[in-house]
């Protein structure tokens, strides 16, 4: 279906998940949580989310444990060079994609 | 009331009378003292309106944009080299569908540096999604910002008012000043559909995707190209509103014509002349010395440039012999760009016809240089007598090289 009735003829977006599109398809490479290494997860208790801090895009969940919206994660890598236990890795992408198709 | 002023006064007091509420301007020879009008008047107390001095003309339309994002009725005004340091913004205004008034008082552009009149300024400004009109005289340019504003926030598009530096915008010229009753019995307040609320933010004109995407509520918002295409789309209809706008201000204060061109001696004409601006009540003296000489020829001013009225002109224009185009700019590389438009409307006017009038391209006035009327009567004689036996079509008048 077009666009011929939204009604509004400029863009304009408003605060929300996914006004500017399904922006994880950006992703060259996915950020992979540790959950034996990431202090909230590890503690089972809410602490350090310095991930969900920094990521720019507020994909990361403020949850025990942390949780990413891959919808959304464009893979900018801020929160693997930022996690103070290492405990978020940046996979390539295109390791999943041979994954999903079954070839593994 | 009628009183004698200049150009530049004339526009000022149209501003003044339309209740532009934000006015951001820069000043440049030769729209100084229009601004200078503007900040007396608001300095004054004689008009409620904000003046921001701003530093450059970018920071000028960015204020304008922002005012008018917030639903302001906004005004800014420039020339030449102020203009071009705009147009980054220029572009922005129209894309951001913000229905500014922008009068352009027209000069030429450096390098060389010049600060005389021609039409290379607004002329560049084309194809930016901003209407323009082009007028010939004080009233018209008084008359010109009124109809300007109720253009502009019916089609929801940035609109350039151009006139002539010095030969309008410095000369003085009695007009008729309509009363604030009149104007606003003639111009409602601007109201847009959205302005920047506080109580619910939104981002406008951020990054957009080249597809379509889902907006937060889950409709299926416009991409890039659908924003562009409805620009182009209301552009196209604007040729309409302006016929509208045309017949309502006529309604309301006795004054005003064709909305899109302003004919002279055209009926019967043969041979008809084109131009823009006060160029073409020069030309009128012409036609009427060729016509002495047995020449039936009339003259066409083209008020609407953009959207540009290409049925209308060609209606008229495809009737005659020849078409002789006087222009003070240049689409360098080619030729006159409004030359170009004139020759793409007889195309698609002449449909099957096989002949269509020969168009000559007189290139005149750049950077100020005199136009003696001997020598518009002389290019007019040749381009009519001569006809298709011209063998170049771009020719330059007061060349001396």
């Amino acid at each position: 279906m077009g666009t011929r009735q939204y009604g509004r003829k400029t863009s304009h977006s408003e605060s929300g998940p996914g006004d500017a599109g399904r922006t994880g398809s950006w992703r060259v490479s996915r950020p992979i949580m540790d959950a034996h290494v990431c202090i909230p997860a590890k503690r089972g208790a809410p602490a350090c989310f310095i991930c969900w801090l920094y990521c720019p895009d507020g994909v990361i969940s403020r949850t025990v444990p942390p949780k990413i919206d891959y919808e959304y994660c464009k893979g900018c890598g801020i929160c693997s060079e930022e996690c103070p236990t290492k405990a978020i890795t940046m996979v390539e992408e295109s390791c999943f994609i041979q994954t999903e198709g079954g070839e593994k | 009331m009628h009183i004698i002023e200049s150009g530049n006064v004339a526009a000022a007091l149209g501003v003044k009378l339309c209740r532009a509420q934000v006015i951001a301007a820069y000043p440049i020879t030769p729209q100084t003292p229009l601004t200078e009008r503007l900040s007396e008047l608001v300095e004054s107390g004689e008009m409620e309106a904000e003046y921001i001095p701003v530093e450059s003309e970018h920071s000028a339309l960015a204020v304008c944009i922002a005012a008018s994002s917030t639903g302001a009725r906004a005004f800014t005004a420039t020339s030449a080299n102020g203009l071009l340091y705009m147009h980054e913004q220029i572009h922005w205004a129209a894309g951001a569908r913000l229905p500014l008034v922008m009068c352009v008082v027209n000069r030429g552009v450096g390098a060389p540096w010049t600060i005389w009149n021609d039409h290379q300024d607004s002329i560049s400004q084309r194809d930016t999604g901003w209407m323009q009109l082009y007028v010939n005289d004080h009233q018209q340019i008084i008359d010109g910002v009124i109809k300007a504003y109720m253009l502009a926030e019916e089609v929801m598009a940035p609109i350039m008012l151009c006139y002539d530096g010095y030969l309008l915008s410095h000369t003085y010229m009695p007009f008729d000043v309509p009363s604030q009753e009149e104007v606003d019995a003639f111009l409602p307040p601007y109201k847009p559909a959205y302005a920047l609320n506080p109580d619910s933010p939104a981002n406008l004109n951020t990054v957009t995707l080249p597809d379509v995407r889902p907006d937060t509520k889950g409709k299926t918002a416009h991409g890039y190209m659908e924003i562009r295409y409805l620009l182009q789309e209301d552009l196209l209809k604007a040729i309409d509103v302006m016929g509208s706008v045309e017949s309502r201000f006529k309604e309301h204060f006795g004054r005003g014509g064709n909305p899109y061109y302003e004919t002279y001696r055209c009926e019967d004409a043969r041979f008809i002349a084109v131009s823009l601006g006060s160029l073409s009540y020069h030309l009128r003296e012409v036609i009427d010395r060729v016509r002495e000489d047995g020449i039936k020829a009339g003259i066409m001013s083209i008020h609407l440039y953009r959207p540009f009225p290409a049925d209308a002109i060609a209606r008229v224009l495809v009737e005659a012999e020849g078409v002789i185009v006087f222009e003070k700019a240049l689409s360098y590389g080619y030729e006159g760009a409004l030359c170009s438009d004139v020759k793409a409307a007889l195309y698609q006017a002449s449909g099957s016809k096989k002949k269509r009038p020969f168009v000559h391209n007189h290139i005149l006035g750049l950077g100020g240089r005199e136009i003696k009327t001997v020598q518009l009567y002389e290019a007019m004689q040749h381009s009519c007598t001569r006809g298709t036996k011209v063998e170049n079509a771009l020719q330059w008048i007061g060349l001396k090289i």
